[in-house]
């Protein structure tokens, strides 16, 4: 997460001679960028050339047809009396806001609990890290609009316990539940780094720590926290950033329209319908760099606010 | 975490079976252990039921789940259900959809073990100018919304007539553009010892004999989860075919899904449910046979970082 300058433990010994140095760094040039090829292509060609294109589509009228109209900001100005689009960046923000938090102290709370057994940790991890592999798939999609149905089974499962809400998929009030749960569901990716971090923590902390008294609650805020805030910076930068781009569960849950009352009018979802479906490349290229300010703010108010509370220890690698 | 106070209160419970000295602490050790596996065994039921009923559900017949039916067990288990989702959709076999789907997923392993070994070769083993530079922007790349290349991306390749092929969804495996997977061997090949290409490269070994004879073969954990992942994520892709897939012969599973949930318009649930089974069961069988490898790549490529 944090690339360290470091990228090389080799370091030219000052005793080299130096004619056979630069010689060996100019072939050492040359084959570095041979061998990096395949990715400078992809990252000027896939990532770099798109993104100022868009960048300049963000400023034109462009339907694919006709060549684009230069509008200097229009897209953007529109963009905040577009009802729809208000809504799309209401239900993400929802979305990211509740899912993720829920999720990863979902994460972090089962971590903790298999951490504190031996038997049977391995085969738990299996289990609970099985929904991340298949969660954001069209199959589970389609599950879960099934399931949380009219009358489908989770519905029926709360109704004998005397809870009667009604179906969840075509009750506006409901979906953004029932995406989180969605989320939520997929605790496990998060939990096993999480568990990860939990084995890197020294064991005679905790023994000196108990030794000197402190109860489970010190140790839990003194140790555990500081010790793990790496793994969670790490898991709250990453399932943030993804949170924003949940796009396959969005379609199929609501037949690719964002219903009901566009309570589940993702903000993907609705770039994806302005540019491919109305066609309006232009603002839907605004739409996506706008996601991108977003997201680069919010990737760096976490690093910068990460210094009050993200410990790294000693050895500064 | 109370083992300070347990064995005094356990101590007198245990006489009866003081096969060890340290019976107390092992029956504490019990009971807690016992409240765990509960805790954690009813976790597990909650995680796994719907997986189990998605699986018990395609076997049911309709009027069973479109009803209310939590239960996972019916009376009237048949393989109906597979046999209409195996008919397809559109007029094309569920088989067809199957081939496609395996087409772009070995495709895209391929692409990414070729492309991401080698990028990732020359940012951990070769010092070039610029190479921190172009690090740094391969880091950024795995925080970048992707969203905001498709729209180009899509132009691009509509221009060049490559709309409704598989090159614009193979293309960028072929050039590392699974930033994840570059930075993910990048890490693997910095924990090798520098030993080994420096005693080669004093032998005359040039940067190609290093990367194929030393580096590959050592990698082949890295390369193993990066077949795995990518086999997966390929597998699981919808906004790709998405967008540049029309015709229904060139689908793969996920859009025939989508096109099965349009026409059948949630008639035939149980068909609907069979066949988002059969797409799912190659990454489970993935699961259940690489689960450890998989496990264990999620928790190292997130602290290495």
């Amino acid at each position: 997460m944090t690339q360290s300058p470091t990228l090389s433990r080799r370091s030219t010994s000052p005793s080299a001679p130096a004619p056979r140095k630069s010689k060996r760094s100019g072939a050492d040039a040359r084959a570095g960028y041979t061998f990096l090829l395949p990715w400078l292509l992809g990252f000027i060609a896939l990532t770099v050339g798109p993104m100022i294109s868009s960048l300049y589509l963000s400023f034109t009228n462009y339907n694919l047809f006709d060549p684009p109209k230069w509008i200097g900001l229009d897209n953007y100005t529109t963009m905040f009396q577009d009802e729809r689009f208000l809504q799309s960046v209401g239900v993400t923000v929802g979305y990211v806001v509740f899912g993720t938090p829920l999720k990863l102290a979902a994460a972090l709370a089962v971590a903790m609990l298999l951490n504190s057994a031996r038997k049977g940790q391995g085969f738990y991890r299996s289990a609970f890290y099985a929904p991340s592999l298949i969660g954001a798939s069209v199959s589970i999609a389609i599950v879960w609009k099934a399931m949380f149905g009219d009358s489908g089974p989770v519905d029926q499962g709360l109704s004998f316990f005397g809870i009667n809400l009604g179906g969840w998929v075509g009750n506006p009030s409901m979906t953004m539940s029932m995406f989180i749960l969605l989320t939520v569901w997929q605790f496990g990716a998060p939990m096993v780094i999480f568990l990860a971090g939990l084995k890197q923590i020294p064991a005679d902390l905790y023994e000196a720590a108990s030794m000197d008294g402190a109860g489970p609650v010190r140790r839990s805020v003194n140790i555990t926290w500081p010790m793990l805030s790496p793994v969670i910076f790490f898991n709250l930068l990453m399932e943030t950033i993804h949170a924003f781009q949940i796009f396959a569960s969005a379609y199929i849950i609501s037949n690719g329209e964002g219903g009901p009352a566009g309570s589940t009018l993702f903000y993907t979802l609705y770039l994806y319908l302005r540019g491919f479906s109305d066609f309006r490349m232009g603002y839907a290229s605004a739409m996506a760099w706008l996601l991108v300010i977003v997201v680069g703010i919010i990737t760096l108010i976490f690093f910068k606010t990460s210094k009050s509370w993200v410990h790294y220890s000693g050895d500064s690698k | 975490m109370t083992t300070m106070a347990t064995p005094k209160q356990s101590a007198p419970m245990l006489q009866a079976q003081d096969y060890n000295p340290k019976s107390e602490s092992v029956t504490a050790k019990r009971v807690k252990s016992l409240v765990f596996h509960m805790v954690a065994l009813g976790l597990t039921a909650v995680v796994l039921y719907p997986a189990l009923w998605m699986v018990a559900s395609a076997f049911k017949p309709n009027a069973e789940i479109g009803g209310a039916n939590t239960s996972l067990w019916s009376n009237n288990f048949s393989f109906d259900n597979f046999v209409t989702a195996m008919d397809g959709i559109g007029g094309v076999s569920t088989l067809q959809f199957f081939t496609n789907s395996l087409v772009l997923a070995v495709g895209a392993v391929v692409g990414t073990i070729l492309s991401a070994s080698v990028s990732a070769y020359a940012f951990a083993r070769i010092k070039f100018p610029g190479r921190s530079v172009l690090f740094g922007m391969m880091i950024a790349t795995l925080l970048l919304p992707f969203h905001v290349v498709i729209i180009p991306q899509y132009i691009v390749f509509q221009q060049l007539g490559l709309v409704d092929t598989y090159v614009p969804l193979l293309i960028g495996k072929f050039l590392a553009a699974d930033a994840f997977f570059v930075f993910l061997m990048v890490q693997f090949m910095r924990n090798l010892p520098a030993e080994l290409d420096e005693a080669a490269r004093i032998d005359g070994a040039g940067h190609v004999r290093i990367f194929c004879s030393i580096m590959l073969p050592l990698m082949k954990p890295a390369l193993i989860s990066t077949s795995i992942f990518s086999f997966i994520w390929s597998w699981n892709d919808f906004l790709g075919p998405l967008l540049y897939l029309n015709t229904p012969e060139k689908y793969p599973l996920p859009l025939a899904l989508r096109l099965f949930v349009d026409q059948t318009q949630s008639s035939d649930y149980g068909a609907m449910i069979a066949m988002s089974v059969l797409a799912l069961l190659p990454v489970l069988v993935f699961f259940l046979v690489f689960q450890r490898y998989i496990v264990e790549g999620v928790s190292t490529q997130g602290l290495k970082g």
